[in-house]
């Protein structure tokens, strides 16, 4: 019998049969053939959170020539690597991986109820592609070829004209790996929200992580096109002698901007929401309540989803638009803090009606409550056309969107690494340390950013390599600068606080917290088949609100990596799907479209080559052998007798 | 409790003598209306916004502390938590007025918008600046070509009178920005934009650059000098004249170096033979303040440094360094510093 | 979970094989094509942006000579009808019917590629004479990509339907197959009022 029947096989018997079935592949090659979801959001997480620390070694390098005026420590050339290469790593190699693939691809699946992440191939190829665009990018910058025209890379200054060499083709082509992998990633997000929903978990009954994970989804699908867009004819016109951008040949600078800008507003907010649902999680869990106002904070998230892509032009004020767009823009702009503000009214009275446990990963809740909310008002400021273009290009705006970004994505990712580090790890995290790690971080954090605000305020501009002693901007960037010693002590902390706690922290249970979602119902860390029996779901908090004997359900096989299809709206089962098991070519695939990509930064010529072996490699990827046709075949039912 | 007063008295000195300090650049430091309507707007968001901080923050810690809890294990669930009720209406009223400050931050942006952007004059002066990696060309257009006017860096304006900058760049883009004077606004290549300014009180106002454009984006300064009208008249007459011709031997041997060296390249002089554009102007370069783009003083010495090696000032940019004998060298800038 | 789980809902007798908004693989199609759909709408808006900025269009040559694009649209027009054919065979379990239907639909495709390679001289100008001609040839150079691509993907699906590893869930694959043809011969028709007819007319 291919099924043991739950009810007379025991629960040990059923563990092993589906652990057999459900394992990954084991030592080196099997390594790169594993395609669980917990496994791809660990190596997310880690090599994500890798590039934040190299960018953070890039910050305080440009920290340390700032600290005071005329310093000869980098040069131009070095200075402007560095500050491309750290705002490129920081927002495509770390912020969008960590806050929403790592986080995405590790907890969906789990939080939604399913055995694992739907086209777990795709997620498993799109983890490789992604690694791919950290080596092309640190590879050119520890040649010392690395991308110098900042992270927007304008036209025409990354043009042939002006960059010639291969500096900016390394950035440009960058893009192309890390959307190709945010789309993948999108792609098996909303396929598992919207098919493996456990049954009962209709759309109002969805963690407002999975909404937002949603939102975030399409707002992907929409931004990264833009983006990959522009960098391809940015590479064309590098390359292949078109002139999109070239003003002496029909070609418009202001085109690059506006598409750029189409998506870099959008991934602010994809940086920032799945911040905004981070807090709304913590915050439940800690205030002993059911969130207060769910269906206007997901409405406030659709709603920034669509808004987000209504504002672009904010980055544009002063390049000479006519003044009744920029008004538009403007209004767009303060429109959309009105969705963020109703989720923030919601928390405060989340916390207000609860019964508030301020364990630790509400510390970071804290330090996020007053960091972002600085970031959001100068945000007031930058709407306004005329303030903003005065302060736009100066250090002012840099201490705004490191006051919205690292306070709306960093602070919050702090806090659910600690609150689901006993879920990944299987162990509590050191807490003492951790309280440590919180205020130098946040001390550090506000010496170097809030005053940056005066810099911005006295004239200092962006993205320069250094200032005239005449200026008077030497003392605080001395402060700036000392604010980056506590930052970087914090995260050493943090670093430490992880590898020691996964050795000597205490057995985490299944649920430390008291939470109530489904995350927290399996063990730490998960099983490889990650639930036993498939939750039927009866609330917004499955685990608060189900009956005492939670209702399961029966008959999914446990020899194959069978998973349930439930109807996108109400989450009713109607269908068994056979997902495929542990394979070697995603990786061989993004290893080929690597070569071809990276190809086609020296000919064009290379994308014509790669079809066949490309074609070859997926042809390879959804190949079955004859065994695991046959066995499949064995099983199969119709929907309707054929 | 000394040392908290003391740390607190210490940053209060920091952010005050920071805000107030005069730092020349400071958009809070307006030499005219335009740039003082938007310092006005700057301060009125700064108080609404920090108001709203401070209510909320309060908001925030009263919530999360007032029934707080303190065991180490979790607690049972509320699944029916008082104040329901209350907490609606705080929600919306909360939003209503988000919605109101909103309306309000909107219309006073508008307003002063178009205050900022209302000058107007008929028959105003004109000037075209174009950006250069990176220096900034600036001519004084007029309908005889003989009588326009180009320069380098150093933009005169007269006091009091709105001036019409047509903007274009070179080569990539750039960002015209005095602080004192106005917002930024793009030099976009394959653009010509234009837009009105006007400065209310003499004096020597620094801009620079802020749309990064390469290597030397930070050496990339400019000033506005605005003087009196008749000045400014004065300049203007004076800044049309060719270079006076050499009156010493030295003068005229230093003109001859300049035509015989790879000055003659990319300046001009206009009454020489120099006629290049590639570079700065140089017609009336004694006439000016700084050199190298707001960078280096207008003086013997460090003209001298920045023609032997531009290099070590501003690595990257687009002079060449040029090696002479120290007589050669001697000549020329005599011959530079007698550009009046 | 330390609470014992009540078994209530068996559910073994769910079918494996379902079609349209039933299975995984449509969405993943509809999203991608949502994707792809961006990635032309933006391209559309850049051409149209490009227009502004030029007094003439298009600037400083001839516009395309249309016939090509005009018998390749209609050619891909009356490829929908096999294509629709083998959703109704596929979804009916009809393995000869679909795979007759797919060497079909590979056929026109083979065509219209052949076809597509005399669009390309037919435009009048090069991708380096100037930004329209860059444009131009972008849009047409992407979509032929994905002409290709679906091409290539009908060739796997015959492959699939001619070999001894066919599954039963193979079935909703040519069904999802069609629904990117459909898509592919949407794009080309407003493609072709973008490439052929807007510079005539604007």
């Amino acid at each position: 019998m291919a099924v043991a029947d739950p009810i007379i096989a025991s629960p040990s018997e059923r563990h092993e049969r589906l652990a057999r079935t459900w394992s990954d592949g084991r030592g080196v090659y099997g390594w790169f053939t594993n395609v669980h979801h917990t496994t791809i959001g660990r190596r997310y997480m880690i090599t994500s959170f890798l590039f934040f620390v190299l960018g953070g070694i890039l910050a305080a390098l440009i920290r340390l020539q700032l600290a005071r005026p005329e310093n000869h420590l980098l040069d131009p050339d070095k200075y402007n690597q560095i500050f491309t290469v750290h705002g490129s790593t920081m927002i495509f190699l770390f912020a969008v991986p960590m806050m929403y693939q790592a986080f995405g691809v590790y907890l969906v699946p789990l939080m939604v109820g399913a055995r694992n992440i739907a086209f777990p191939r795709l997620a498993a190829f799109s983890y490789y592609i992604y690694v791919g665009g950290c080596l092309l990018l640190w590879g050119g910058l520890l040649l010392n070829i690395g991308a110098d025209t900042g992270w927007f890379s304008y036209v025409t200054l990354s043009g042939p004209a002006f960059s010639p060499g291969k500096r900016v083709d390394f950035w440009a082509q960058m893009i192309t790996f890390t959307e190709l992998s945010a789309l993948a990633v999108a792609v098996c997000l909303i396929v598992t929200i919207f098919k493996h929903r456990a049954p009962g978990m209709t759309l109002n009954r969805m963690p407002l992580l999975i909404w937002e994970k949603l939102v975030l989804s399409f707002m992907v699908i929409f931004a990264m096109p833009a983006v990959m867009l522009v960098s391809s004819m940015l590479l064309m016109d590098r390359t292949a002698n078109t002139h999109f951008f070239n003003p002496a040949e029909g070609g418009d600078v202001l085109l690059y901007q506006h598409l750029f800008w189409f998506f870099g507003h959008p991934d602010v907010y994809i940086i920032f929401l799945p911040g905004a649902a981070i807090v709304s999680t913590l915050v439940t869990t800690f205030s002993r309540r059911h969130i207060f106002g769910y269906p206007g904070i997901v409405v406030a998230t659709i709603a920034t989803g669509f808004l987000g892509f209504g504002v672009w032009v904010h980055h544009m004020f002063a390049t000479g638009l006519p003044q009744l767009s920029e008004s538009f823009f403007t209004a767009a702009t303060l429109m959309i803090v009105i969705p963020t503000a109703y989720q923030f009214f919601c928390w405060v009275a989340t916390l207000w009606t609860g019964r508030p446990q301020l364990r630790l990963p509400m510390l970071w809740v804290g330090g996020f409550f007053f960091v972002f909310l600085i970031g959001g008002l100068s945000g007031l400021m930058l709407a306004s056309v005329p303030v903003d273009q005065q302060v736009h290009d100066t250090f002012f705006v840099v201490a705004h969107f490191h006051y919205v970004l690292i306070g709306g994505a960093v602070f919050p990712m702090f806090g659910a690494l600690y609150y689901w580090y006993p879920k990944i790890v299987g162990r509590m995290a050191n807490e003492t340390l951790a309280r440590v790690h919180f205020w130098l971080f946040f001390i550090g954090f506000n010496l170097t950013f809030f005053t940056m605000h005066f810099l911005g305020l006295r004239g200092m501009p962006r993205r320069v390599y250094t200032y005239l002693p005449e200026m008077h901007w030497a003392s605080l960037n001395l402060i700036a600068t000392s604010g980056a010693i506590f930052m970087t002590a914090g995260v050493l902390v943090f670093l430490f606080n992880v590898f020691w706690s996964r050795e000597k922290g205490p057995i985490a249970t299944a649920n430390p917290w008291g939470a109530g979602t489904l995350e927290w119902g399996v063990s730490s860390p998960p099983p490889p088949y990650n639930f036993l029996n498939i939750p039927i779901v009866s609330g917004r908090e499955a685990l608060w609100d189900d009956p005492p004997h939670q209702p399961v359900v029966s008959g999914l096989r446990d020899d194959v990596r069978e998973m349930l299809l439930t109807n996108s709206l109400d989450a009713e089962p109607e269908g068994r799907e056979e997902q495929p098991g542990p394979s070697i070519w995603p990786f061989v695939s993004a290893v080929v479209v690597s070569v071809v990509l990276i190809g086609s930064i020296f000919t064009l010529w290379a994308v014509v080559y790669g079809i066949v072996p490309i074609i070859i490699t997926i042809v390879g990827w959804i190949w079955p052998t004859q065994r695991e046709a046959s066995q499949t075949r064995s099983h199969e039912k119709w929907s309707v007798a054929p | 409790m000394r040392l908290a007063r003391q740390v607190g008295s210490g940053l209060v000195w920091i952010c005050g003598s920071a805000i107030l300090s005069d730092a020349q650049g400071s958009i809070l430091r307006p030499a005219g209306a335009q740039a003082g309507n938007v310092e006005w707007l700057y301060w009125t968001i700064f108080w609404i916004a920090f108001v709203v901080y401070v209510l909320v923050v309060l908001a925030f810690t009263r919530a999360a502390t007032r029934n707080r809890v303190r065991d180490k294990e979790p607690v049972p669930v509320l699944q029916n938590p008082p104040g329901e009720r209350g907490a609606l209406i705080a929600v919306h009223s909360a939003l209503a007025i988000t919605v109101i400050t909103l309306f309000v931050v909107l219309g006073m942006s508008v307003v002063t918008g178009k205050k900022v952007e209302g000058l107007t004059s008929k028959n105003p002066i004109t000037i075209q600046v174009t950006g250069h990696q990176w220096w900034w060309e600036v001519t004084y257009p007029n309908s005889q070509a003989d009588q326009t006017v180009t320069t380098a860096n150093e933009i005169h304006v007269p006091v009091g009178k709105p001036v019409v900058i047509l903007t274009s760049s070179a080569d990539v883009i750039h960002s015209f920005w005095p602080p004192n004077i106005r917002g930024k606004r793009d030099l976009l290549p394959g653009y010509q934009n234009a837009f009105w300014m006007q400065v209310d009180e003499p004096g020597i106002f620094r801009g620079q650059c802020a749309e990064f454009c390469g290597y030397q984006h930070a050496h990339m300064g400019f000033a506005i000098v605005a003087e009196s009208v008749d000045d400014f008249s004065k300049w203007l007459e004076k800044q049309r004249k060719p270079a006076e011709l050499p009156t010493d031997e030295e003068i005229g041997r230093g003109q001859q170096v300049f035509l015989s060296h790879a000055c003659v390249m990319c300046h001009t002089i206009r009454g020489t033979g120099a006629a290049s554009r590639m570079g700065p102007d140089l017609t009336h370069l004694a006439g000016r303040h700084m050199i190298a783009a707001e960078t280096l003083p207008n003086t013997r010495g460090a003209l001298a440094g920045w023609i032997v090696d531009p290099q070590s000032t501003k690595p990257g940019s687009q002079m060449a360094p040029n090696p002479m004998s120290s007589d050669d060298l001697n000549a020329l800038l005599a011959f530079l510093q007698s550009l009046q | 979970m330390d609470r014992r789980p009540t078994f209530v809902m068996d559910v073994s007798d769910l079918p494996t094989i379902v079609f349209r908004e039933r299975n995984p693989i449509f969405w993943g199609n509809v999203l991608y094509m949502t994707i792809e759909g961006a990635m032309f709408a933006m391209v559309f808006a850049s051409y149209f942006y490009l227009r502004t900025r030029s007094t003439e269009w298009p600037p400083g040559v001839n516009p395309p000579y249309v016939w090509y694009g005009i018998a390749n649209t209609l050619l891909l027009l009356i490829s929908v009808l096999p294509a629709r054919w083998i959703q109704l065979r596929a979804r009916a379990g009809d393995l000869r019917g679909s795979r007759n239907g797919l060497l079909v639909l590979a056929a026109f495709g083979a065509v219209a590629l052949i076809i597509r390679g005399f669009e390309f001289p037919a435009l009048n100008c090069r991708w380096d004479t100037n930004a329209y001609g860059s444009m131009i040839w972008a849009m047409l150079i992407l979509h032929t990509g994905h002409l290709l691509t679906e091409w290539v993907e009908t060739l796997v699906m015959i492959a699939f339907a001619s070999s001894s590893r066919m599954e039963g869930k193979r079935f909703p694959d040519f069904d999802v197959n069609s629904d990117y043809w459909y898509f592919v011969v949407g794009w080309v028709i407003v493609m072709n009022f973008v490439l052929y007819w807007a510079p005539r007319f604007l």
